[in-house]
């Protein structure tokens, strides 16, 4: 902890940071990068439907089968007609998925298949889908979401304030974006669990975003009535000193749904828990990317576009300047009266960090 | 950090105590509620317990809306259908605006149910045109049968052609060789024109001569008409994919072809045009006939407009012939039975008697009253799941949840030690809540847990760990600013918890638009989800922060104890400020020195 612990206060200090917002441009361009290479996966590769937006069915049979899955393969092709995909599970039972038939044929294969593998009907579990539903849920899914963005943008902006709503939904449709684009470029399958673990995205994603934000409002309360720092500074502070925060809740968050992932979906195989918690995973992490790397600086960017914000940045200029110019004309003068001692010129520029840092947190004009 | 002076709340800090003996009396209260409604362990879902569920869609092809009124009668007769057939616990709802979800629970007769809910068509009663038993092709599409061919086994054998009406017929009537001249395609085309134009000259009721004299004059439809013909005399009932041809597309108000099974014998018929409607039966019982001896009856009540409408057809009927006296109830585009009628009948009450047996007559009874469904269903999904499938999904949802929590667990134990035991409480309690709620709501809102609602709950485990790192961080700023303790954690109050609320809230907003949206399973996650954000804030309010009020004042927390995760030293505080912690001192009045 100590050594974490240290780093969260050096980050609050402010003595360390990273130029999140100041590098924008580097961050802009990777998101831009992935945005165009997750656009030209889903355009070229297209994404991989599950049965559930073909139709046809899902059989599972008990586990400890002796079937083999090329034997389950014909069996399955035989009593329907289509070609079925067989796997076998962790737990020795078999997934037989066969696409394209109608739930009004699947009675029939389910019958005809348990005879096929020596079981019981009552005991082959059947998923069988019509060819609409998953559309279903995904015109459902779309639905959803665009409610979501317009209620969410409203709040946001009454919450913060539109420049603040408008980069949360810019990190938002982000992470949705990069999310699907992992997807066709993988070429996992889709399914409605998919659809669940992204629409569930939108309100995590946010939750980082807005504990930034929560944080950058709190800090600019007063930002005008001093010169020290431009918005962008006080920005970058507000993502550095949330930083640890964020970090830590995007690992707490993940580890839940690693779980999941690996142990739930490795001990059953391919199913419900594993498509909700994989899209979850991809999606939580593009999440916490998005609100560090894209949704503050893009505030910042919205921000001192404002007159307000544009004039508080010249008077912060000008006043470094002037800052600069002062020491260099105090240091050309000691240099000029003790040409000898070089300290005190020395000792100048290493007590500037002490000072900026005590006005740090503090843009109340108190201190000038 | 400059700390806005408002909102710091004296009372939650003064009375840690008073929020946790509240939190703990509910508690004590939702968990003996619990035990005392019998109800210990959340319902489980299908996925989970095992069982069938089916998802039906609505379309909206017939004309009639789809909206809310008319979904509600749906459920309600799938419901009664569900459950009028012996099936326990059966569970018809719906869901989004246009679905109906079934769930059938492990047991009994659920593809017998799920046949029933398949069976999801409108019910009509079209006068009977046509009729003649349809076996393998050849035999009896052939034009030049022999009457002696065809005068099948229909009669004698079918419970609804020996069915009368209310003045109950001699069996002897029923015997009229009626498919004699039915199976020649001019007879067809003529009972069609009869059917178009309802002027069917009166012919001798109830005589034994062929119905084959053309006696009505044909005026139009005749293009329609021989399209139909066409299509009756090519028909064969015995064959799956041509009998699912001819059923439910065709409008009311047409004729149509259908194929009807009676006593295990498929008959194809010619309808005329919807008569009546399902939903002018206004109830349908089964009936066993003490007084005479024709054994199990059904018997129907219509309603007001319904009796006018079938005192009508049933006058026409009876001055027609075999077989076109008959009317047919025709369910989902398949004839169920086609009694005779052999004179009006007024008063909206009507028996159909045969010889049914107890099971035929209440199916029948069952099909008539709640038959009419006022939207037509198809089916979308219909999963499956044997018990065993379920248990072992269930086992490895808890145990993926188990390591997911202990993972958690680890990380803020390793990150703060002390306070993790905060952190913990609070989880567990989140838990314990969470838990018993979903148990209480099983019997309340018919709430089920289902596999991806398993799984909301795990992934809810992040988000309520989520507000104490929000808090403890803002603790942990407060310290580096070189407050102590007790200061620190109700200076950090006032903004973790906006924090904490804001961020909520679009988890909540996420979590309610999704579950107003979607459907199935996506509901019972987003629900979770939604529970779980609720309590998580009740939690951090009235546990976690009382709670941390409280610890604030052992010495272990407040010295800063190496373990205790508050260390000022280890979390880099500033050392001048550090002498002026006054731990005895009233908390109101700490003030940051800095900003004095």
């Amino acid at each position: 902890m100590s050594k974490l612990g240290n780093l969260g206060a050096r980050l609050h200090r402010g003595e360390i940071s990273y130029d999140f917002v100041g590098k924008r441009k580097i961050w802009y361009g990777i998101s831009i990068l992935i945005t165009i290479t997750a656009i030209v996966g889903l355009a070229v590769r297209g994404l991989n439907m599950g049965i559930e937006f073909k139709g046809g069915a899902v059989f599972t049979t008990p586990t400890k089968m002796s079937t083999s899955v090329a034997q389950a393969e014909t069996y399955a092709k035989d009593a329907s007609g289509h070609e079925a995909i067989v796997q076998k599970l962790g737990n020795g039972s078999l997934r037989i998925q066969i696409a394209g038939i109608d739930t009004g044929q699947s009675d029939r294969i389910k019958q005809e298949l348990a005879k096929d593998l020596n079981l019981n009907p009552e005991k082959l579990a059947a998923d069988l889908v019509g060819p609409s539903w998953g559309e279903q849920i995904a015109n459902k899914a779309w639905e959803g979401l665009g409610i979501f963005m317009v209620l969410v943008v409203i709040y946001l902006a009454i919450a913060f304030e539109w420049r603040m709503a408008v980069a949360a939904l810019v990190a938002l449709i982000h992470d949705i974006t990069i999310t699907t684009g992992i997807y066709a470029l993988v070429g996992f399958e889709v399914t409605p669990g998919t659809v669940i673990g992204l629409l569930t995205i939108l309100g995590y994603s946010l939750y980082d975003t807005v504990v930034v934000f929560d944080s950058l409002k709190e800090q600019t309360k007063d930002i005008t009535k001093q010169t020290r720092f431009t918005f962008s500074d006080i920005a970058n502070q507000s993502i550095n000193g949330t930083l640890v925060r964020s970090i830590n809740t995007t690992v707490v968050a993940l580890l839940p749904v690693a779980g999941l992932l690996f142990i739930g979906g490795g001990f059953l195989g391919a199913g419900t828990l594993n498509d909700i918690s994989l899209s979850l995973f991809v999606g939580l992490a593009a999440g916490a990317y998005s609100s560090i790397f894209i949704a503050t600086p893009l505030v910042a960017d919205l921000k001192e576009r404002e007159p307000a914000m544009k004039a508080l940045t010249k008077r912060v200029l000008a006043k470094r300047a002037q800052a600069a110019a002062e020491e260099d004309l105090a240091a050309d003068r000691a240099a000029v009266a003790d040409d000898s001692d070089a300290a005190p010129a020395v000792v100048g520029p290493r007590n500037q960090p002490a000072s900026r840092n005590r006005g740090r947190g503090r843009p109340s004009g108190k201190r000038r | 950090m400059a700390a806005p002076k408002r909102g710091r709340s004296a009372s939650a800090q003064s009375k840690p105590g008073r929020s946790l003996a509240l939190i703990l009396i509910a508690i004590v209260a939702l968990t003996g509620g619990m035990f005392l409604s019998g109800n210990t362990t959340p319902r489980l879902g299908i996925d989970l317990a095992g069982g069938t569920s089916i998802t039906l869609k609505a379309k909206a092809d017939q004309g009639s809306a789809i909206n809310k009124a008319n979904m509600d009668t749906a459920v309600d007769i799938m419901n009664r259908r569900v459950n009028g057939l012996g099936v326990s616990e059966a569970e018809v709802q719906t869901q989004g605006t246009d679905n109906i979800i079934v769930n059938i629970p492990k047991g009994t007769n659920s593809k017998e149910a799920q046949q029933q809910v398949g069976t999801t068509a409108k019910l009509y009663f079209r006068p009977v045109l046509a009729s003649e038993p349809s076996g393998p092709a050849g035999q009896s599409p052939s034009p030049s049968a022999s009457p002696s061919g065809s005068s099948s086994p229909k009669p004698g054998a079918s419970p609804s052609s020996s069915a009368s009406s209310k003045e109950k017929a001699s069996s002897s009537s029923t015997a009229s060789p009626k498919a004699s001249a039915t199976s020649q395609g001019r007879a067809v085309s003529d009972a069609l024109k009869a059917g178009s134009t309802p002027s069917p000259s009166p012919s001798a009721p109830g005589s034994g001569k062929p119905s084959a004299t053309p006696s009505a004059s044909a005026s139009s439809g005749s293009s329609a008409a021989a399209k139909l013909q066409a299509q009756y005399a090519t028909l064969n009932c015995t064959k799956p994919d041509q009998r699912a041809k001819v059923g439910g597309a065709t409008k009311p108000g047409e004729p149509t072809v259908a194929c009807g099974q009676i006593r295990k014998v498929w008959y194809k018929y010619v309808l005329g045009p919807a008569a009546v409607d399902g939903t002018d039966v206004k109830n349908a019982a089964a009936r066993f006939d003490t007084q005479g001896a024709s054994g199990w009856q059904v018997v129907m009540n219509f309603t007001s407009s319904g009796s006018k409408k079938f005192a009508d057809v049933t006058g026409q009927l009876a001055k027609n012939q075999t077989p076109q006296n008959e009317f047919a109830i025709v369910l989902d585009g398949e004839v169920v039975s086609s009694p005779f009628v052999q004179q009006a009948i007024t008063g909206g009450q009507a028996e159909i008697s045969g010889s049914f047996t107890q099971q035929d007559a209440q199916g029948l009874a069952n099909m008539l009253s709640y038959g009419a469904l006022p939207l037509s269903f198809q089916e979308q999904s219909v999963t499956t799941v044997t018990a065993a499938l379920g248990g072992e999904q269930l086992h490895a949802g808890l145990l993926a949840g188990a390591i997911g929590l202990a993972l958690v667990v680890i990380y803020l134990v390793v990150y703060y030690r002390g306070l993790s035991i905060v952190a913990m409480a609070s989880l567990l309690v989140s838990a314990m809540l969470t838990y018993v709620i979903m148990s209480l709501l099983g019997p309340a809102i018919h709430f089920a847990l289902n596999l991806p609602a398993v799984c909301g709950a795990i992934v809810a485990i992040g988000i309520t760990a989520d507000s104490f790192i929000v808090y403890f961080e803002r603790i942990r700023d407060e310290i580096r600013e070189g407050r102590s303790l007790r200061p620190a954690v109700e200076r950090a109050w006032p903004r973790a918890r906006r924090t904490i609320l804001v961020s909520d809230f679009v988890s909540f907003l996420a979590a309610a638009v999704l579950f107003i949206v979607t459907v199935g399973k996506v509901q019972g996650f987003a629900f979770t989800l939604g529970l779980t954000t609720v309590l998580d804030v009740v939690v951090v309010f009235f546990f976690t922060k009382p709670l941390m009020t409280l610890l604030a004042r052992r010495k272990f927390f407040a010295n800063g104890h190496k373990w205790s995760g508050l260390d000022p030293q280890s979390l880099g505080a500033k050392p001048p400020l550090r002498r002026t912690r006054r731990p005895a001192g009233p908390v109101a009045g700490s003030v940051d020195p800095k900003e004095a």
